[in-house]
């Protein structure tokens, strides 16, 4: 197929997926096979275009103007490239945990939670193959609304008080901060599309660079840019499968995104570091970076432990930004990737962890290792990417990161990327290790009736978790379609 | 033959059409002639404006009678796009009033309630064709003196006061029209509106044109319910029958916007309104208090229709801001948001009244768990709201964007901050209702009486409307064509 | 100026404020009708006093006259004045149903019922 046509089916694939599962809402078999068809289909289209685009082909789909000048536009270029692969593919992956985790929990509204979900995605592919800043921002805010029924899945009233915090966070900071930085960009520069090389240079110098960054990164309030990150733990009430969605196909994804979109193809490298305008944004990311893992040292509870690490996680990829230069950038794009395949495993052990054994602080995940190995050696697997060690992928994304820094010659920030690596181990690492190697835990505790045999989680949970876990393994051994498709964005 | 009569048979249709209903006696025949009615409305309205799109300006001569003396009918994009607003929520609502009128008025009241509405359909209509001024006058007193009746009409003994307290202060603002018509025929000797605009400018000096110029400010001020001139408003849409509270409020302050825009522009011009008189200096301050606290107001309120009545002050600030900025831009965006206003408000007070229907009242806390309840309702009502606030895909992002592009313009960043942080209330009074329809269970109550969704020839409208907000926001290119070309039209030059 | 010759127009603007007063200052109802009724008087002595031509006579068609004063704000008046009444008709239909209602015409009292319930 063309690839004007692989573009539009992007969008047009999730969202007839939706209205399926919506008629399809009596008949569960059905309905999850018509997600799993939908995720299947939308990745393959997807795939289609990326010979294409490593090619050097950027595809556009010009759709009606809706405002004067201002048409909704697409155009794959590598970054967007990169981020539809890593929605569509673990779309699929996260359905499947999806089926297992909402039929053992036995929730209700699944056919709610799926139609959402496929809008969800509909939105991030539009996210992802925006052209210019007013579709990406339409997409944007459809991505927030779309979740947010997700976030308040359980409908009770720690479930409306996350919402309210998640919406609100996130409109305050699109409308209040992003639409205002986009119409001053629109107003400076006549323009809103994707440029590489930008299409401020030469419109606007100095300080106003500066206030103009800083509308945007905190306006961008997906990148959970300290301070405005409180909505990514108080985003936890969801289900893990939600979380999942939030933390690694789409929504922090799509924060970092526009972060690395803007900067590349709004302010421009050059810019940007010709007017030392970056430096700030590299200290409050560095910040950001540090704060959130040393908070996440002090969090019991598994899930909010791991938001935390993925607010620190994705400082990282503003820090590339930051340091504005070709490897920095690349850098923190393979990062999306990488921590992506990395944080979903971490949600999925959580959510199996749940599911099968019904804990979530860390305090009582002691000996569960051995009753349940293969989630436990997966949340290795998971940790040790995050970690950046090798075999697997999470090296890649900080290794380029480290190379950026050093080509920027900001050795402070190596050193930051060193001391935040150790902090990883230190609030990663113990969950797998007193998982296996710690004592048991006595399970007639606390009125039980009696010892609860706990087994492994659901078979599709598994079966996620070890394409998950597998992925991490792969990208550290294959990382160089990444690299390449990424390489255009800094040279 | 017809086509040559458009002018004249948009305002008779509905104005004979009104006495006929009042002798049908029977509810459901003065509803059907109601109905064909304003249909027919919409029908000239929307060949109207085509015309004027195609050929520019029309000019229809009442009775045959040239201009100055006679009474002048003049067309141009400005108010054929106010006349397609005005008919189209007219057209909108008859159908929808059926059911809700049947349940909120008492059945002997029927036909005078028709009566009344195409009244006030008529009066609204004839203030935005009209091109003489005192013929402004006189349609503004049908629309008001009718939509009092429309709102005593209401079931609450509070709709009475309500009316009569919008009585003294609309008559009041109505008569100060009145005065400064006076005042402007006094200085030039003519009454028609483009006559005026050449024969005023060597006047400008005069105290009488400035006393004018202040009596008409104030008078359509008091009609738009412009802050702090408001206080008529929320009484009278909270306790209005539900169609009642829609069709005014998507219909007659936009006209009272209308009437400011050709009086500032079209009689008095850009200069004299901004150079000698300064209006900005009054009309920006102002609209943007109004945006910041009716907003703030309107999150506070028990009962949603006073929100949403304090929400469309609020809205009323936007497009006074527009004119403060009295740039192409700026009018554009005052224009279009008219349209668009009207659109979403209509459409959220039609949801509210289909809620109204079954549940009978309009509090906050009766709505629990209606989400499940009537899901067709309250979707209606969640994408309604999320115009309100501005959220893309709406034409409530489409108005916030055009005007802090002319706000920018200026360069005046702080109105631009104030524009984006209504939409950010707008986000806190929406949610609230969205909260205790989706998150709250519904109340054990009559399981003789189950509640169900409303009855399709209320749904029907109510997302007509609010399928209009969604359509709109993403296809501008009739609403925006228009609105760009009505705004340079009236501040010189195109047509 | 030619003050005592203004004379028309000091009584438009005492008519004005007398009657704008009333309005708000009166509790009453009744009263508020009434305030707005002189209200409206002004009007159209103001009207009437701009359409005198000096040395015109009454605007009837007369045998000897040359001079007339202008017939058109008379009839933009005889227009006000009509919907002056159908303002003050409807205005006193709500008072009686408001009585009905409420059992008074007084606007404190009326409050107090509202805030009651």
């Amino acid at each position: 197929m063309n690839p004007q046509t692989a573009i539009l089916l992007s969008l047009g694939i999730p969202l007839s997926g939706a209205l399926l599962i919506a008629l399809f809402g009596r008949q569960p078999n059905l309905r999850e096979g018509v997600t799993l068809t939908t995720a299947a289909l939308l990745f393959g289209t997807v795939i289609t275009l990326v010979p294409g685009v490593m090619d050097g082909a950027r595809p556009t789909v010009t759709l009606i103007e809706m405002l004067p000048g201002l048409p909704l536009r697409f155009e794959v270029e590598p970054l967007g490239m990169m981020f539809a692969l890593v929605a569509s593919g673990l779309w699929i992956v996260n359905s499947i945990y999806s089926i297992g985790y909402m039929r053992a929990n036995k929730e209700a509204h699944q056919t709610r939670f799926y139609v959402c979900f496929a809008i969800a995605l509909a939105s991030t592919l539009g996210i992802a193959f925006a052209g210019n800043m007013l579709t990406l921002f339409v997409f944007y805010e459809a991505l927030t609304l779309s979740t947010y029924p997700l976030v308040t899945h359980k409908g009770d009233a720690a479930a409306k008080q996350g919402g309210r915090t998640y919406l609100g966070i996130l409109l305050f900071t699109s409308i209040g901060l992003q639409l205002l930085a986009i119409l001053w960009t629109w107003q400076v520069a006549g323009t809103l599309d994707f440029i590489p090389g930008g299409i401020l240079a030469g419109k606007v110098s100095g300080p106003v660079v500066g206030v103009l960054l800083l509308l945007y990164m905190y306006g961008i309030g997906k990148a959970a840019l300290m301070p405005f990150h409180r909505w990514l733990p108080a985003a936890m009430v969801a289900p893990t499968p939600v979380s999942a969605l939030l933390h690694a196909v789409a929504v922090v994804k799509a924060g970092v995104f526009t972060v690395m979109k803007v900067v590349v193809y709004i302010f421009g490298i050059d810019l940007l570091a010709e007017s030392g305008q970056n430096l700030w944004l590299m200290y409050l990311a560095a910040a950001s970076l540090l704060i959130a893992s040393l908070v996440a040292l002090t969090k019991d509870n598994l899930k909010a432990r791991l938001a935390y690490s993925t607010v620190s996680q994705l400082a990282y990829v503003v820090l590339g930004a930051a340091l504005a230069t070709s490897w920095g950038v690349i850098g923190g794009s393979m990062h999306i990737a990488m921590h992506a395949m990395g944080k979903i495993t971490l949600f999925f052990c959580a959510g199996a962890i749940y599911t099968a054994a019904h804990k979530t602080e860390v305090s009582e995940l002691s000996g569960l290792g051995r009753v349940m190995p293969f989630t436990f050696g997966a949340f290795l697997i998971g940790a040790l990417s995050i970690i950046g060690l090798p075999p697997f992928g999470g090296l890649w994304g900080k290794w380029y990161l480290a190379l950026g820094a050093l080509e920027a010659g900001q050795i402070a920030m190596v050193a930051v990327l060193m001391i935040s690596s150790l902090l990883n181990i230190a609030y990663l690492m113990p969950i797998p290790i007193k998982g296996f190697f710690g004592k048991s835990p006595d399970h007639t505790e606390g009125g039980n009736p009696g010892p609860v045999a706990i087994k492994e989680a659901p078979l599709p949970c598994l079966i996620a978790i070890g394409i998950t876990a597998f992925g991490c393994l792969v990208l550290f051994f294959f990382p160089d379609p990444l690299y390449r498709l990424l390489r255009p964005l800094g040279f | 033959m017809i086509a040559a009569h458009l002018p004249a048979l948009q305002i008779v249709v509905p104005l004979v059409s009104a006495p006929l209903c009042l002798l049908l006696r029977r509810g459901g025949l003065a509803w059907a002639l109601a109905l064909i009615a304003s249909w027919a409305a919409l029908a000239c309205a929307v060949l109207l404006l085509q015309q004027v799109i195609a050929t520019g300006p029309i000019s229809y001569h009442l009775g045959g009678w040239a201009p100055p003396w006679g009474i002048e009918y003049r067309i141009d994009a400005v108010n054929g796009f106010v006349l397609v607003i005005v008919a189209a929520i007219g057209a909108a609502v008859m159908p929808y009033a059926r059911e809700s009128v049947a349940r909120e008025v008492p059945e002997e009241q029927h036909a005078t309630f028709y009566t009344a509405l195409l009244l006030c359909l008529t009066g609204l209509l004839g203030v935005t064709i009209t091109g003489d001024a005192f013929n402004l006058f006189v349609f503004l007193e049908i629309s008001s003196l009718s939509s009092y009746v429309l709102i005593a009409l209401g079931r609450d003994r509070r709709a009475l006061t309500a009316a009569f307290q919008y009585l003294v202060m609309g008559t009041i603002g109505a008569t100060f029209i009145v005065i400064g018509v006076g005042l402007l025929y006094m200085v030039t000797g003519t009454l028609n509106m483009l006559d005026l605009a050449e024969r005023l400018p060597p006047m400008a000096e005069s105290r009488t044109v400035v006393a004018a110029f202040a009596f008409l400010t104030v008078g359509a001020g008091l009609k738009l319910a412009l802050f702090p001139l408001h206080f008529w408003l929320p009484n009278a849409y909270a306790y209005a029958p539900s169609v009642v509270t829609a069709f005014l409020a998507a219909t007659a302050t936009k006209v009272s916007v209308y009437i400011l825009l050709r009086f500032f522009f079209t009689v008095f011009g850009t200069t004299y309104s901004f150079e000698l008189v300064t209006l900005e200096n009054l009309l920006i301050p102002l609209g943007v208090i109004a945006i910041l606290v009716c907003s703030t107001v309107a999150i506070f309120q028990t009962n949603v229709k006073r929100m949403l009545a304090y929400s469309s002050i609020a809205q009323v600030g936007y497009m006074v801001l527009g004119i403060g900025f009295a740039s192409t831009a700026g009018l554009t965006a005052t224009i279009v948001h008219l349209f668009n206003h009207a659109m979403t408000k209509g459409g959220l007070f039609l949801a509210l009244g289909c809620v109204v229907l079954r549940l009978g009242s309009a509090q906050l806390e009766s709505l629990e768990g209606l989400g499940r309840r009537m899901p067709l309702t309250m979707f209606a009502f969640v994408l309604g709201g999320l115009s309100l606030i501005g959220v893309p895909l709406t034409v409530g992002f489409i108005s916030k964007w055009v005007l802090v592009q002319a706000a920018l313009e200026r360069g005046n960043w702080f109105v631009a901050a104030v524009i984006l942080l209504g939409s950010l209330l707008a986000i806190v009074y929406i949610w609230r209702v969205v909260e205790v329809a989706y998150f709250r269970p519904a109340p054990e109550g009559d399981a003789a009486a189950p509640i169900a969704e409303a009855p399709l020839s209320m749904l029907i409208p109510t997302w007509v409307l609010i399928g209009a907000t969604i359509y709109f926001g993403i296809d501008t290119s009739l609403t925006l064509g228009v609105a760009e070309r009505a705004a340079q039209h009236l501040l010189g030059g195109g047509a | 100026m030619d003050a005592p010759g203004l004379y028309n127009y000091w009584i438009v603007i005492v008519l004005m404020m007398t009657g704008f007063y009333v309005v708000v200052s009166r509790g009453n109802l009744v009263k508020k009708i009434v305030g707005l009724n002189i209200f409206q008087t002004s009007v159209f002595i103001l009207y009437i006093s701009m359409g005198k031509v000096s040395g015109g006579t009454a605007p009837i068609l007369a045998e000897g006259f040359e001079t007339y004063s202008n017939p058109l704000p008379h009839v933009l008046i005889l227009t006000a004045i009509v919907v002056g009444v159908a303002t003050t008709a409807l205005g006193c239909a709500l008072v009686v149903r408001i009585k009905e209602a409420y059992g008074t015409v007084e606007e404190d009292e009326i409050q107090l019922q509202d805030e009651a319930s």
